[in-house]
């Protein structure tokens, strides 16, 4: 399967202190089931694949509830948008930008994300302070 | 800008400003609304929700204010009205200067002037204040009394009976709801009412309300009543209402003979300063009480306020309700007062339902009507009074009859009378704002905004003017549930790719995938979690628990019936001590176990599994359980085996995936302590057998179960469960619990009959085939995950960090036991080690 990455939406794109974090082998992300990834700052994403093969990372925090959950949505496409939805109050995000598509203005972090050498790597935000996780 | 003051603000003084303010584009009046009550206006009409779980602000109307030019004034009660200077003084003192005044005071209750009518445990039911006294005065008490078997009275007790009290209903009048509905019908509503175990006293007057130190202890009735008194600990007096006028006979207004301020048709008082709206202003010499005349008023007054010349319509006084959860309407000349009226009386004693048409004597014209037990023909028959009849009156209210078609309404009947919407205006809304559904046509017109009984005849309406109400899952099929369930059964496609690939558009959703996950599995597809499927379900289906609100799980052990033998139970307490779970007993009599991380899951259960118990499917639109009385296997009264019966359903039908979730109970006697009638499937053990029930639900609609068969053998039973249960799964809609799969059900409660008692449809043997399939492919959906590596190794908090706990996730206690840290308190977030994928 190709490489895949994606541009990170303008707002909150990573900035260059990102380290890439490897995350599971290829094999483990299966399609359209979501998998959560511990950061090395502490907080949380969550990282898919689509049913075309590509990859998406965005928070796992759902803005919503603020529970650790958004790798357990649903994931599928709204006109063609990759999406995946709150398991909690099924509120619709896209994949792509990270933008809830039932409330504008509310939104998920993007992370880049990676496959090589049947690995899934994840441009993770530098912890707070500087400091690499222990 | 004129100044203007409305004096009251409840449903019609809202209603007034919620009209003048939609239509006062050029700002001509600044508006001070008094308040006497400390709340902003509420819906008084849905009062009594309150019992049913409604929270206060569910209640509310919406928040004028936002307006502008709206000053809301609350616990501002108006105490003087000086009209030669044009001023109103309030109860703090202020005096405020007006151009106009509304007066929209509304009514009091009327307590009769009985002894004892002041003694502690004494209420009135009018506001939120009164019901709250009432909800905290029930703690404790045993039983309660409801003077008044008017509309008032039979909600009242409805709240008594709901809150646990032995109810009893105290009327003079020799029927319940006398000035709505006849004999006929007051007779089948007595019987309804008393069914639900309320004890209604009819023809009987209190004497005296009897106390102690000063404290109610029941009623005495007047001289000659056999009963002579009856114990209680409360009194709610509902015995009608008074205008609240004191205000206007303080400023020299007139008052009609039974009291409310006089008012012309423009609803403008004496004074042309000072107008009156509601109950408590008197037109024509009549003081209205509904809230469709009373909202008519304040449209009046607030087109006059604007210079316009509207005048009062005339009131509709039809009401259709459901008081006791059982469906009383009336309408038009209910009781026949018209010269040489005809009456046409359905009244199917078996059936519960009662019926009658009021007609011109040539039969030609339709006056009024009443119906009790099933109102389902009001909306079509309310509109036609005053109109020819468009066919014999007895075929429009024959069980099995035509009844009416939007076809045979005038444009000009009234389809809302609560809003005064007609037919006209309603067919004008959905041509010009093309309206493609119900919400568009109520956003555009207002109807069915109140009582929503209109709804089915807009719905109605939509269909004959061609508007194609979508029936589409979603974006990604244009199917129903229905006809996606006969395609994966016709076709044998086995995965959503294939489905979406062949008979859809796109990747699916969160409303399609776990439709046709619940499709696949209800018609035997291996495991939930096999492959593709798992990526279908919703995480409460994927990870085989119910989240909660932290993002940790519940876990629920099935105990079939609710019998579990103590060694059991303590690998319960077991589990949950060394997992430190939260312990709650359900409403489905069970145990749920809270808090569990998705890690901790795999380990919860090879212990429970190991102890021989097996996923509840709590977590599923599925049976959850089956709930019993004790029965006659220890009950004095029971009269069959409703533990042993519950059990065998409840193994029978465990794992059956359906449109929602479906909850049974068994109960052993008529007594009911199983509650069997608030469920899916309700059973009553009979001296002869088991009555069936079908259709009920607690939740935020309760409604009762409905008798599918009488006096069946636990064969047989079984046998129409099988049907019924297999034709809810095939047909019903995405997420439609039962109740709303027969009403929406062509024919209803009587073509359900009709297909699963005598197989109308010849397909009684596929469904119980069907069924006799999934029972023989059950298999503990738990033990199925803790025996496959690869479904066990989903259940990692990290797929980075496979052992690490989530950190999010964090308690404190409560009542002895962890619950989720609340959210408004910061959250400890602890810094675990995280390591690279291997």
């Amino acid at each position: 399967m190709a490489a895949s990455t994606l541009t990170p939406g303008p707002a909150n794109a990573p900035a260059a202190d990102t380290r890439w974090l490897a995350v599971c082998p290829a094999e483990r992300l299966v399609p359209e089931r979501g998998a959560a990834v511990l950061l090395p700052d502490g907080t949380q994403a969550a990282v898919f694949r689509t049913h075309d093969g590509a990859l998406y990372a965005v928070d796992n925090r759902d803005p919503f509830s603020g529970a650790q959950v958004m790798a357990r949505g649903i994931v599928g496409d709204r006109a063609g948008e990759p999406t995946v939805a709150s398991p909690m109050h099924k509120q619709v995000f896209s994949l792509r930008t990270g933008a809830c598509l039932d409330s504008p203005g509310t939104g998920l972090r993007v992370f880049e994300v990676s496959e090589a050498e049947s690995t899934i790597r994840l441009a993770a935000p530098a912890p707070v302070g500087g400091g690499a996780a222990r | 800008m004129r100044e203007l003051i409305v004096v009251g603000n409840g449903m019609v003084g809202h209603r007034l400003v919620e009209a003048l303010r939609s239509r006062d584009t050029d700002d001509q009046w600044r508006i001070t609304v008094l308040g006497a009550e400390s709340r902003p206006a509420y819906d008084r009409v849905a009062l009594s929700s309150r019992f049913d779980g409604a929270e206060e602000d569910d209640l509310l109307l919406p928040d004028l204010t936002a307006h502008g030019h709206v000053d809301l004034r609350l616990g501002a009660e108006a105490v003087g009205i000086d009209r030669e200077n044009r001023t109103v003084t309030t109860a703090d003192g202020a005096v405020l200067g007006y151009d106009a005044l509304v007066l929209a005071t509304g009514s009091e209750p009327f307590v009769p002037p009985v002894p004892g009518r002041d003694l502690t445990g004494c209420f009135v039911y009018r506001t939120l204040d009164d019901l709250d006294a009432i909800a905290a005065a029930a703690q404790g008490a045993r039983a309660g009394i409801v003077v008044g078997g008017g509309l008032l009275g039979l909600e009242a007790a409805n709240a008594l009976r709901l809150l646990g009290l032995d109810t009893h209903v105290v009327e003079l009048a020799p029927r319940l709801m006398p000035v709505q509905i006849d004999e006929g019908g007051g007779a089948l509503l007595r019987r309804l009412v008393e069914d639900l175990g309320v004890n209604v006293h009819l023809g009987a007057g209190a004497a005296e309300i009897t106390g102690a130190a000063g404290r109610v202890t029941g009623l005495r009735f007047a001289e000659g009543h056999p009963l002579g008194a009856i114990g209680a600990d409360l009194v709610v007096f509902a015995a009608g209402v008074r205008p609240r006028d004191a205000l206007a006979r303080a400023a020299g207004l007139p008052v009609g003979p039974r009291g409310g301020v006089v008012v012309d048709s423009g609803c403008r008082t004496e004074d042309p300063a000072v107008y009156a709206v509601g109950e408590c202003a008197c037109l024509d010499g009549t003081v209205y009480g509904l809230v469709a005349p009373c909202n008519a008023m304040a449209e009046v007054a607030a087109d006059r306020l604007l210079g316009g010349g509207a005048t009062f319509p005339g009131a509709d006084t039809a009401t259709k309700l459901k008081l006791l959860g059982v469906d009383v309407a009336s309408f038009g000349d209910a009781h026949g007062s018209t010269p040489g009226a005809l009456d046409v009386v359905m009244n199917d004693a078996v059936g519960r339902t009662y019926a009658k048409l009021v007609v011109s004597d040539d039969a030609g014209t339709l006056l009024g009507g009443v119906l009790v037990g099933d109102a389902s023909r009001y909306a079509s028959l309310r509109p036609l009074v005053g109109r020819p009849l468009p066919g014999d009156p007895l075929e429009l209210i024959a069980p099995a009859g035509a009844g009416l078609g939007p076809g045979d309404l005038p444009d000009d009947a009234q389809v809302c009378s609560c809003n005064a919407v007609t037919k006209g205006e309603i067919t004008t809304a959905i041509d010009e704002h093309a309206c493609t559904d119900v919400a568009a046509v109520k956003a555009c017109t207002r109807a069915g905004t109140s009582c929503g009984s209109c709804v089915p005849m807009l719905k109605t309406l939509l269909s004959a003017a061609g508007v194609e109400q979508s029936t589409a899952l979603c974006e990604h099929f244009s199917h129903t549930r229905a006809e996606l369930w006969e395609i994966v059964a016709a076709t044998g496609v086995r995965t959503f790719s294939e489905l979406v690939a062949a008979h859809g558009t796109g990747r699916g959703c969160d409303i399609c995938k776990p439709v046709v996950a619940s499709i696949l599995a209800s018609q035997g597809n291996g495991h939930v979690l096999d492959g593709e499927q798992a990526a279908l379900q919703d995480t409460n289906d994927h990870f085989l628990a119910n989240i909660q609100r932290n993002g940790s799980y519940s876990v629920v052990p099935r105990i079939p019936g609710g019998e579990i033998t103590p060694e059991k139970l303590m690998v319960i307490a077991e589990v949950a001590r060394d997992f430190k779970l939260y312990t709650k007993i359900t409403g489905g009599q069970r145990i749920d176990l809270f808090g569990a991380r998705v890690d901790q899951l795999p380990h919860i259960w090879s212990r429970l599994v190991a102890a021989g118990f097996e996923s509840g499917h709590a977590y599923g639109k599925a049976l959850r359980t089956v709930k019993s009385c004790v029965g006659s296997t220890w009950c004095r009264y029971g009269v069959q085996d409703s533990v042993g019966l519950a059990v065998e359903l409840e193994l029978r039908y465990r794992g059956l995936r359906a449109p929602h979730k479906i909850k049974a109970g068994v109960s052993g006697c008529a007594r009911e302590c199983a509650e069997a009638r608030s469920k899916d499937v309700g059973v009553i053990a009979t001296e002869h057998g088991w009555n069936l029930y079908v259709g009920g639900n607690g939740g935020f609609r309760p409604r009762h179960a409905e008798l599918l068969a009488a006096d069946v053998d636990t064969a047989t039973l079984v046998k129409l469960i099988d049907r019924f249960l297999m034709f809810y799964v095939r047909t019903a809609d995405r997420l439609q619990r039962t109740a709303a799969w027969i009403e929406a059900m062509d024919g209803g409660l009587d073509h359900l009959r009709a297909v699963v008692v005598d197989d109308s449809l010849g397909i009684a043997a596929e469904l119980e085939a069907a069924m006799a399939r999934h029972i023989d492919n059950y298999a503990d959906e738990w033990k199925g995950v803790l025996d496959d590596p690869e479904k066990l190794a989903r259940f990692t908090s990290f797929v980075n960090a496979p052992d690490v706990p989530d950190p999010s996730i964090s308690f404190s206690v409560l009542r002895e036991q962890r619950v989720p840290t609340d959210p408004a308190q910061p959250v400890a977030l602890g810094m675990p080690t995280t390591r690279s994928a291997p």
